[in-house]
């Protein structure tokens, strides 16, 4: 097979020139809408499948182009960029499936599905950027992206949401954009690097490098639900369940931690970080969001709401990893990337399924839902048990590996932390599952007589990304598995 | 003596002779303007050609040359502006033929040709003048055609819009005057190399102190840009997006060549500069946050631009003005394309939905979608997101200001996108919110040709953020700032 | 005090009470008339400083700045006027 220099461009393209195409289509021509969208969706899996197999190969994919004297574009693929594309690509397929069956007759699907591809070109941007200055702009486009999304259904609520939303969004890219200028300033480049690339800057100058490692982290803090800026996930719930599903389950929230991990890994490098004395408040910072999150999902009702703080403590697990400056606390970091996505994004289409099906949008409605969507509920169990850490599901291997890198570290009480929040995840989980299997639907009103009747675009998406959360789970010591990439990854970060 | 054809002497000259046979011909004013404008734009690139092979282009006129006879001169940042207004002023004069086709507007199709004819000899002219005289002159010109245009429509507050423009104008031109006067008695010479050359003595500041004085009641800088949103906002959407994309543009560029030719000017005076424009932005934000109406806001933005342009221009004080004049040559470029794609696109709006009240933008259920979408792209480049140009001016300029350690200038800027995040995503929620309409909303509506002309100018404005490398280059030939041959 | 400097002084004066009216009036007429009584006071000014000792004759280089200046601020009043002229009568078919 011939080595394709411009195949990272190529992956780009497919959504983004899918986009005006989408957005011209009338209306009433949604099995065209269809095609096009599920074409452009496997053929971006297979071009990713395909740039995988390159860079697991070694060939080097460096694109760069010019846009002020000094300053480039440039897009590059390395094996932390695989991992995050890779999870986008097969879940972006995965959810389009089950966005077409969910909006079917909906209003507005053309503007829709062009705002979604548009979504996944700026997270396949935001992977396969080589420099924060490309980063800064497809997270810019992301949060341009992603608002029509969630103000979708037009109501005063979802522009109320989606005004929360934009502000801290585009506050924390202003922030981004601050640090990233603060960057070219103090160090001539914004490039990604192994290793870091302010080592002497930081050397030099400790209290610019840390005030720049505070903007930045802050910055990025925002999209990944760091307490505080964390306020906008939950109010953005009010979008539907497929935007909810990929982008504030998965990518969004996915590229503010995939941020923070190039941030710490290549702008500074973990040492540096480590000699800033900037690494134990950030483990600090994820430990109380953790905490934090779960204590607010106990508290919800609502099932997308406690689903979103579930998130919110989730994927600070991630930033945990990276702040204990392990190498086996970052392979588990790594791995949960890819692990509570696939969890993550399979409760949030159950969910969706329980909505338009029974109608049952609140935990204190679940009673019996099991009998009533069994395929359902089971994908959303084996999601949840994956949440809590039961082996031999996908959560328990990143959380071992991260309680195995807090003690690599010499921090223990990250152990104390994972307990405690596997508890906690517990104590939110458990009723829900109990109240599906082992309650009766109640009488009138609540559950829909009979099974409910949704396509099998609703119903096969969940079940398949819970396979996959066996899957990855029981198989990861397999080669090719998520865990094994990101052992390949994190040789790589580690031995500068 | 042969006559020797430039392309400079038909730039300016092609639109004054086409003004007059198009006023003299009403009937075929449309036919006769896009002609002379398709010329004109012929003979720009022309030069533009000629600039790029051999650098800057100088014509004494007449064969008399300074310091007593006019020279014209053409480098990269005068082809620059002349290139945008050609491709604006095209696109908003295609936009001109189908939003100006209303029975009752008659006269105003008529006039428009002439008028704009009128206008671009006057931006001509000041773009490739050599001497501070005929720059007066030539805004004069300007500013005659461009009131003529504001009360295009005939409306009672288009009339009171347009005198108000009318008195500012001529304070401002007087100002200009004085000033020019001042210099002659001075340096006994008005054109830029003597400029140039001269000490900087009081008399002479106080003289180019008028000047910018004139100059910043032309340009509607803060705290003198009383009469500017109300013109514009009145004005109908073809002539609105001429005087807040070209218009205002001329003034502009007339202080950027200054400040390249006169005594350098201190670190307080541009500090002072800084803070005019400083007060632009967060006036002229807070001011659209409050416009009721979509025409005002974006007359409000482009005030608050202009002062972006500024605070760009005193963005490293003196040591940096060098690169400074890089940073507000992109910003000029950008709010040119990106502010006639807004106007003509709320423009379209108005026009499909018959008003402008942004309150009750999602009232109705007719929504002009195109229209809508090149609204919200021109926003993007005015709020300063990439890839467009607006970002890559925005990112010139918090970086020099960061790199000298002018802070107050990022925060400035800052505020600044914040403030224009804030008052466009108003209009954004008008447009996209559904639970007020009563009848079913139709999709892809009010899609019309007269889209197509503000649909290119706002993606012309994002995908120019790309090209800004080669962008940047051309600016430089011939050197306009930094060391003169 | 040379005659210049009085001269001088007077165009800065003439333009200066000019400004004022300008600013300050709050009918339409009198602000353009104020506004020519600014342009008299700076054709003063040039027209003043074109003056040369005998026996050289007055630089002419201000004086053609002096009649350019002349013949714009004509046109801008002609402007100015047609446009009070049109708001008075929509102003007074409006109150009808």
């Amino acid at each position: 097979m011939m080595d394709a220099p411009l195949l990272p461009l190529f992956i780009l393209l497919t959504s983004l020139l899918a986009a005006p195409i989408l957005f011209a289509l009338p209306e009433r021509a949604a099995k065209l809408r269809t095609a096009i969208n599920l074409g452009m969706a496997a053929l971006k899996v297979a071009l990713v499948g395909w740039l995988s197999l390159k860079v697991s190969q070694g060939v080097i994919y460096d694109l760069r182009f010019e846009m002020l004297p000094g300053l480039e574009f440039k897009l590059q693929a390395d094996p932390l960029a695989i991992l995050f594309i890779a999870l986008s690509a097969v879940l972006w397929l995965i959810t389009t499936i089950y966005s077409v069956g969910y909006l079917e007759h909906g209003p507005h699907r053309a503007r829709f599905f062009g705002f979604f591809s548009l979504c996944v070109a700026a997270t396949v941007g935001i992977a396969l950027s080589g420099n924060l200055f490309t980063f800064l702009l497809f997270y810019e486009l992301l949060t341009l992206a992603t608002y029509p999304l969630v103000i979708h259904r037009g109501t005063a609520e979802a522009l109320r949401a989606g005004r929360i939303y934009l502000i801290y969004t585009l506050a924390g890219g202003l922030v981004l954009l601050l640090g990233t200028l603060g960057l070219w300033v103090l160090a001539g480049t914004t490039d990604f690097a192994p290793g870091g690339i302010l080592a002497d800057m930081a050397a030099e100058n400790r209290l610019a490098a840390q005030l720049l490692f505070v903007v930045l982290i802050g910055a990025l803090g925002v999209k990944a639900a760091l307490v505080p800026f964390h306020r906008w996930l939950p109010i953005a719930m009010v979008a539907p369940a497929p935007v909810s599903a990929l982008l504030h389950a998965v990518a969004v929230v996915k590229a503010g931690a995939f941020g923070i991990m190039r941030v710490v890994y290549e702008v500074f490098g973990i040492e540096t970080a480590q000699a800033l004395g900037m690494t134990a408040p950030l483990a600090a910072l994820a430990g109380i969001t953790i905490i934090y999150g779960s204590i607010r999902a106990i508290t919800q009702d609502d099932i997308k709401k406690r689903l979103a703080y579930s998130t919110v403590s989730q994927v600070s697990y991630i930033t945990l990893g990276v702040a204990l400056a392990s190498p086996i606390a970052a392979v588990g970091a790594l791995a949960h990337l890819i692990h509570q996505g696939l969890m993550k994004i399979t409760m949030f289409m159950a969910a969706g399924n329980l909505a338009e099906g029974l109608g049952v949008k609140r935990v204190s409605q679940m009673d019996g839902v099991g009998r009533a969507m069994p395929g359902t509920m089971l994908a959303f169990t084996l999601a949840a048990l994956g949440m809590i850490g039961l082996p031999p599901l996908a959560g328990f291997v990143s959380k071992w590996y991260l309680a195995q890198g807090g003690l690599d570290a010499g921090q223990t009480w990250v152990i104390a932390l994972l307990l405690g929040s596997s508890l906690l995840n517990a104590i939110y989980f458990l009723p829900m599952l109990h109240r599906a299997w082992f309650r009766d639907a109640a009488p009138e009103g609540e559950g829909a007589p009979g099974r409910p009747r949704i396509g099998w675009m609703l119903a096969a998406p969940p079940v398949t990304t819970a396979v996959l959360v066996l899957v990855a789970g029981g198989f990861a010591n397999a080669p090719f598995s998520p865990l094994e990439w990101t052992r390949f990854i994190v040789a790589i970060e580690y031995q500068e | 003596m042969s006559v020797e054809l430039s392309p400079m002497i038909l730039a300016i000259f092609l639109p004054l002779f086409g003004a007059i046979v198009a006023f003299l011909m009403p009937r075929m004013a449309a036919l006769i303007g896009l002609g002379t404008l398709a010329m004109t734009t012929g003979a720009v690139i022309w030069l533009a050609h000629e600039v790029l092979v051999t650098g800057a282009v100088v014509l004494p006129l007449g064969g008399w040359g300074a310091p007593l006879g006019i020279d014209l001169r053409a480098d990269g940042l005068s082809v620059a502006m002349l290139t945008l207004t050609s491709a604006v002023g095209f696109l908003v004069s295609i936009a001109a033929l189908d939003s100006l086709k209303g029975a009752d507007q008659v006269r105003q199709r008529q006039y428009f040709w002439p008028l704009w004819l009128l206008l671009l000899t006057g931006m001509n002219g000041v773009y490739l003048s050599t001497d501070i005289f005929n720059l007066y002159v030539m805004i004069e010109v300007i500013a005659l055609a461009a009131v003529g245009l504001t009360v295009l429509s005939g409306s009672r507050a288009a009339l009171q819009a347009g005198l108000e423009y009318m008195y500012a104008s001529i304070l401002g031109a007087l100002l200009f005057l004085m000033g020019v006067g001042f210099v002659y008695l001075q340096l006994g010479r008005l054109d830029f190399a003597g400029l140039s050359g001269a000490a900087p003595t009081g008399a002479l500041v106080a003289a180019l102190a008028l000047i910018f004085v004139g100059l910043a009641l032309k340009t509607a800088l803060f705290p003198l840009h009383f009469w500017l949103p109300a013109a514009h906002a009145n004005a109908t959407a073809p002539a609105s997006a001429l005087l807040s994309g070209l218009v205002v543009k001329a003034a502009l560029y007339i202080v950027l060549r200054l400040a390249q030719y006169m005594p350098f000017p201190s670190e307080n005076l541009l500090t002072l500069v800084g803070l005019m424009g400083a007060g632009a932005v967060i006036w002229g934000g807070v001011q659209a946050l409050r416009a009721e109406r979509l025409k005002l806001l974006v007359a409000w933005s482009t005030v608050a631009q202009i002062g972006l342009i500024f605070v760009a221009f005193a963005r490293a004080g003196e040591l940096g003005l060098t690169e400074s004049w890089k940073a507000a040559a992109l910003l000029i470029l950008a709010h040119g394309i990106a502010k006639a794609a807004m106007f003509l696109a709320a423009g379209r709006i108005k026009d499909e939905i018959g008003h402008d009240v942004i309150r009750d933008l999602d009232r109705t259920p007719i929504r002009p979608t195109l229209a809508q979408f090149t609204f919200a792209l021109a926003a993007i480049s005015l709020i300063g997101l990439p890839p467009s140009l607006g970002f890559i001016g925005k990112w010139a300029l918090m970086e020099g200001a960061m790199a000298a350690g002018y802070w107050h200038w990022v925060a400035v800027t800052m505020v600044g996108t914040l403030l224009s995040v804030a008052y466009f995503s108003r209009v954004f929620a008008g447009f996209l919110r559904f639970d007020r309409v009563r009848a079913p909303v139709g999709e892809h509506q009010g899609w019309a040709l007269a889209d197509a002309a503000p649909l290119t100018l706002a993606l012309m404005a994002i995908g120019l953020g790309l090209l800004a490398a080669p962008l940047l280059s051309f600016l430089e030939i011939g050197y306009p700032f930094g060391v003169a041959p | 005090m040379t005659p210049d400097l009085i001269y001088g002084l007077t165009g800065i004066a003439v333009f200066g009470i000019g400004l004022v009216g300008a600013l300050c009036a709050q009918d339409r007429l009198r602000r353009v008339l104020a506004l020519k009584l600014c342009s008299v006071g700076a054709g003063f000014l040039l027209v003043v400083g074109a003056w040369r000792e005998p026996p050289a004759t007055p630089d002419p280089v201000p004086h053609a700045l002096v009649i350019t200046g002349i013949v714009v601020m004509v046109s801008a009043t002609a402007v100015a006027l047609a446009l009070i002229r049109r708001l008075q009568t929509l102003e007074a078919t409006d109150e009808r």
